[in-house]
């Protein structure tokens, strides 16, 4: 039996966590000896007052969709995928590789390549740990880990060796060629006549990340592998039974999953920084776990996140520059909504359902 | 390779190993217990911070390691507290721990030392000094029983030799003592302690408290004994490695000593690459000594060189009643 309606399951408690989350948050900025007041307004000022701060703040969103759909697949299929971070990076390597050795004709063909790319490299990078989960029973938490710091040594050492041209001191490749840089929303959106910022980094990426949102809506709400993927997620042993292979579940979500992660570096790395440097994740695949969690693992709900972790992202980078409050105080606000959204959630959880059965009981007894 | 050399290698293992160690055996007791804890990284990272930034006001390098216990215990807490009390999800609670500890650390020594997130050096009492331990001087001129004396037992700091000593502790308080015993079921049938008449959560709880002090340890070990204070992210991933140390252990203590000694060594073959390719003949890259741990750890955990059996309650909240 449901205790509690369904909007209260859906809205209700993320949004209690946020503002316990806010709260906190405000308080450590208090206890610093910042006004959060005067810090809330120069975030919004910054990331929402002018299409530059939006350009930046949709740019950051576009990544945190795209982790935070990877994150959420495999929530739906009971796996904690943490590997995001390492997934994105060889995805990153993926696009680096078909940019600079691809004589693409037009950015279009090569945003199709790209995105092929990188998801086949972020799946890749998946399908090692997602095939010992599934055939030997590897924990996938601590494979996806340790993936991460092997795809990290990875990188640095392409970087300083094979893919660094020769001269170069900066451990990244060179440019890419012209034909591959994507249009941004600067051009996009003057196509229909909308100003928009030419400097932000926010491209069309961005529109690519809206249709994965509603491709993920389908796939798993609309098919039927997506329903065994839920199957399998609710109850392994009633799955079994019912006929769903557990390997092939694991292994399928999985490959989604750093599919998904890995499509981020059409990005970052295409859109954005236009060559592959180190560090061009920068943390982008944990924050996925934030924006999973905040979401509910629904990609609509991942989308909103999305945007409200690209809001504080670009707002956070404007409080370093004009307060004392460092960038690292996004990392804490992060780490209150994962603590809050996903391992206290039965505290915020619990007295509501006492508050809603209590509500209930008295209703029946008036009728 | 001359012994001289071998035992700088040997002398730096032990310096790298021991906040490894701390780490794993943290982990080893939490784990027993069924509470998985991936937080280790922020416990150490926070308690690093707080024993840096006390010994440097306090100016005494013990009042520091007590507040970095203090700050890994409040960590412990929080994840107590999710994983324990509101049964939420551990790995989650794990990976909101490492966030936290990694944004206030820096946040806060902003606020404190405005030095761009980094604690002031430490000086003098502030940091635990090497011992030297007694004859060391005198048997010295001895011909090999002296140098590995005198260069490689002694001239550590307190800390080194207290988490050497953790090691047999934790064998005994595990395999000898009705507490160990107790702590050991509950990781793997927590319904069997409960019907016992002993409180799973309380054992638990108990569990996440060593845990979180050996973390602390680990971590004031990091700020005021390996370097002279505190700078960001330093614990830079010991506590994933010491996970991985606890996998390669099998769940442990001797092995873990064993595991975290290997990766020890290898942490510092990569400081000394010359060592290497004076020994081998030819260059081994570095980043492959840096991640030999993890690829070691999915090797054994692929099951491929024996089996890595995890406590069975491990990762499950317990229900009293269903």
């Amino acid at each position: 039996m449901d205790v509690m309606p369904k909007w209260a399951d859906v809205v209700l408690i993320p949004l209690i966590s946020l503002l316990l989350a806010a709260i906190l948050s405000a308080l450590v900025i208090l206890a610093i000896g910042e006004s959060p007041m005067n810090a809330l307004k120069i975030m919004v000022d910054g990331a929402l007052g002018s299409t530059y701060g939006w350009g930046y703040t949709l740019y950051y969103a576009t990544n945190f969709i795209f982790t935070g759909l990877a994150v959420s697949i495999a929530f739906h299929a009971r796996m904690f995928n943490i590997g995001g971070e390492g997934q994105a990076m060889i995805g990153g390597l993926g696009v680096a590789l078909v940019c600079m050795y691809v004589p693409w004709p037009h950015w279009s063909l090569a945003l199709l390549g790209g995105t092929v790319a990188a998801a086949l490299f972020g799946a890749a990078w998946a399908a090692i740990p997602a095939f010992l989960q599934a055939k030997r029973g590897s924990h996938i938490v601590i494979t996806t880990i340790m993936f991460n710091f092997i795809a990290a040594a990875l990188l640095n050492y392409l970087l300083i060796g094979a893919l660094k041209p020769q001269g170069s001191m900066e451990p990244a490749t060179g440019k890419f060629p012209e034909a591959t840089h994507l249009p941004n929303l600067h051009d996009v959106l003057g196509f229909f006549g909308i100003e928009f910022s030419k400097a932000a980094p926010a491209n069309i990426t961005f529109f690519v990340a809206i249709l994965a949102c509603v491709a993920v809506w389908a796939l798993i709400w609309r098919t039927k592998l997506g329903y065994e993927i839920r199957a399998f997620g609710h109850s392994e042993s009633a799955a079994k039974y019912a006929g769903i292979s557990p390997t092939k579940i694991i292994m399928v979500s999985m490959l989604i999953s750093g599919g998904l992660a890995g499509m981020m570096a059409i990005n970052n790395v295409q859109g954005e920084a236009e060559r592959l440097v180190l560090n061009a994740v920068e943390g982008a695949g944990f924050i996925g776990i934030a924006v999973a969690l905040m979401g509910r693992s629904h990609p609509f709900g991942v989308f909103l996140a999305a945007i409200l972790f690209g809001f504080l992202y670009q707002g956070g980078a404007e409080l370093a520059l004009w307060t004392k409050i460092p960038r690292e105080m996004i990392v804490v606000i992060q780490a209150l909504v994962i603590l809050f959204t996903g391992a206290l959630d039965n505290m915020v959880r619990m007295p509501l359902e006492r508050a809603f059965l209590a509500a209930k009981r008295r209703n029946k007894g008036a009728a | 390779m001359d012994l001289l050399t071998l035992l700088q290698v040997l002398d730096s293992t032990m310096r790298l190993a021991t906040p490894l160690l701390l780490a794993c055996l943290a982990g080893l007791f939490s784990e027993r217990a069924g509470i998985f804890d991936i937080g280790l990284e922020g416990k150490m990272l926070a308690a690093a911070f707080l024993s840096a930034a006390i010994a440097y006001t306090s100016g005494s390098a013990w009042l520091g390691l007590l507040a970095g216990i203090g700050a890994s215990l409040v960590l412990s807490g929080i994840h107590g507290l999710a994983s324990i009390t509101f049964r939420g999800n551990q790995l989650i609670s794990g990976v909101a721990v490492n966030f936290l500890a990694a944004g206030l650390t820096v946040v806060v020594a902003q606020s404190w030392f405005g030095q761009g997130g980094r604690t002031p050096q430490l000086q003098g009492a502030a940091r635990f000094d090497p011992i030297t331990l007694p004859f060391a001087d005198a048997i010295r001129d001895v011909p090999v029983i002296g140098p590995i004396y005198y260069e490689l037992i002694s001239g550590h700091t307190a800390l080194v030799y207290i988490a050497l000593l953790m090691v047999p502790l934790s064998w005994w308080v595990l395999y000898a003592t009705r507490f160990g015993l107790r702590l050991r079921a509950v990781g793997e049938n927590p319904a069997a302690v409960d019907t016992a008449g002993v409180s799973v959560i309380g054992l638990r709880y108990a569990a996440v408290a060593i845990c979180g002090v050996l973390c602390g340890i680990a971590g004031a070990y990091l700020a005021t004994a390996l370097q002279a204070g505190f700078v960001k992210d330093m614990s830079a991933g010991r506590g994933y490695i010491a996970l991985a140390a606890l996998i390669f252990a099998k769940w442990r203590p001797w092995y873990a000593l064993y595991a975290c000694l290997l990766f020890g060594f290898l942490q510092a073959l990569a400081l000394r690459p010359d060592v290497i390719e004076g020994a081998l003949g030819f260059k081994v890259n570095v980043q492959l000594l840096d991640v030999l741990p993890y690829i070691l750890t999915v090797i054994i955990l692929a099951g491929f060189v024996g089996k890595a059996i995890p406590p069975r309650a491990g990762g499950e909240p317990y229900v009293k009643e269903r």
